[in-house]
């Protein structure tokens, strides 16, 4: 219970820092939107074309909204040398992981949210039939994200050029919770039913836990050594 | 029992041993002053005696237990050199924040008190970022003492410190000396830090060259410990 309170205390004190400097939130938010209105003119909304790549557009835009959001993780600790403080703190290392991976995943839903709307003006999609389904897919892959990222801006936080290596080391490892949340989104946008695609919900369910589990083990050692 | 038992401590950065092989014993209710020139590795000493950094060989046993372990971490309270406060939070939110990681019975309650302690109740909603370096400083050494720790670890705790902020780290120092807490301070401040310390280290290039009580002399004369035990 201690624990649970602990990494409440920790998402808590980010996302009210985050709603107060907005600085991962604005440039996630209006890069996700540039985007969109970009690409809006680049695919004609009623092509088959567009039909055939919209989960991979979505997902392209969501991966790099993500880098955006989650470099600032760690790096927000990083003014006054606040994570001295947080890891000579009582509290264990991996629950200040998951406090800061939990706020980093309500920002990014909340940008994806707004993101997946302005997607379903702009291509022409009828987002409401598949809404439940799509948004158990962007669920899990964003935890994917936010875990992943989340790990890293640890590994990177104390590294000049951090905001170009996080993306560099991320996208590798999630490829295949990136494979498996476009093929399935691509496919439900399309009116495919779900069952065919649940083994790809099992592919993000379990990359989820596995990247979950092994930050929460070695982020002692990143943060520590 | 003894407050700290550091062990053959050895630090390495890369090949360069930036502690070697240091051996301290400090009993609880000392202060004890941890002398040295810059670079010479007191802050990586208390980095590793505050869990903050593994020591490369030895131990480090803090009232006989780990450093790591979290019964230990809430026994000590750390001030780095750095204010470790959010500025986008204000003095009150940033103290009751540490109350709760410490698992205070009533963080808000405690934070009150501190934050009267420290004169700064006033502007206890004032966000941390509008304060002046002063206030700055005085909410941080309130952040170090808010959890009751047994043991301190200050690392150049009056280094740009305000004399009003100054003046309530000394009180603070004093009243934990007296109230029985373990107080290790770096510092090259020598005069205040002789001032309250009863025993001294001297680390000269990553080595402990002196421990011992304090004495009058090195009260009297600041420079005494660097003339008689330090590198000629």
């Amino acid at each position: 219970m201690l624990y649970l309170r602990q990494v409440f205390t920790i998402a808590a004190k980010d996302l009210r820092s985050e709603l107060r400097t907005k600085e991962a939130l604005n440039s996630s938010f209006a890069f996700s939107m540039v985007i969109l209105v970009l690409f809006s003119f680049a695919f004609d909304p009623s092509s088959e074309q567009l039909h055939e790549i919209s989960g991979g557009l979505l997902w392209l835009v969501y991966s790099f909204a993500s880098a955006l959001s989650l470099n600032r993780g760690f790096a927000r600790e990083l003014e006054n040398d606040c994570l001295d403080a947080l890891v000579a703190s009582p509290v264990p290392v991996s629950a200040l992981f998951l406090g800061k991976a939990v706020a980093n995943y309500a920002l990014l839903m909340a940008v994806e949210m707004v993101g997946f709307l302005v997607f379903g003006l702009l291509y022409d999609v009828q987002a409401a039939h598949y809404f439940w389904p799509v948004l158990l897919v962007i669920a899990l892959g964003t935890w994917a994200m936010v875990v992943v990222g989340t790990m890293f801006s640890a590994v990177t936080v104390n590294l000049r050029m951090r905001e170009m290596m996080l993306p560099i080391i991320i996208y590798p490892l999630l490829l295949p919770a990136l494979m498996a949340a476009m093929t399935t989104t691509t496919d439900l946008l399309n009116g495919a039913p779900f069952g065919p695609n649940l083994i790809f919900l099992r592919v993000l369910a379990a990359v989820d836990l596995i990247y979950t589990l092994l930050s929460m083990i070695f982020i002692e050692f990143v943060l520590v050594g | 029992m003894n407050a700290l038992d550091i062990e053959s401590v050895w630090k390495y950065y890369g090949d360069f041993p930036a502690l070697r092989d240091i051996k301290l014993r400090i009993e609880r209710g000392s202060t004890v002053a941890l002398l040295g020139r810059n670079g010479a590795g007191k802050t990586t000493l208390l980095k590793i005696i505050a869990g903050l950094s593994g020591a490369s060989k030895g131990s480090v046993k803090i009232m006989g237990e780990d450093a790591r372990r979290e019964t230990t971490r809430r026994r000590i309270g750390v001030l780095g050199h750095a204010i470790s406060l959010y500025d986008e939070l204000s003095a009150m939110e940033n103290l009751t924040l540490f109350g709760k990681l410490y698992a205070l019975a009533d963080p808000r309650k405690r934070a009150e008190e501190m934050l009267e302690r420290i004169g700064l109740s006033r502007v206890r909603d004032g966000l941390v970022r509008e304060f002046s370096r002063g206030m700055r400083q005085r909410l941080a050494v309130g952040r170090v003492f808010l959890h009751d720790p047994e043991v301190l670890l200050l690392d150049e705790p009056f280094t740009a410190l305000d004399d009003r902020a100054i003046a309530v780290l000394q009180a603070l120092l004093r009243e934990g000396h007296a109230q029985g807490r373990t107080i290790i301070l770096s510092t090259h401040q020598l005069r205040e830090a002789l001032e309250l310390a009863t025993h001294v280290a001297l680390i000269q290039r990553g080595q402990l060259v002196f421990e011992g009580p304090r004495t009058q002399e090195m009260a009297d004369d600041p420079a005494y410990i660097y003339r008689t035990y330090g590198e000629k």
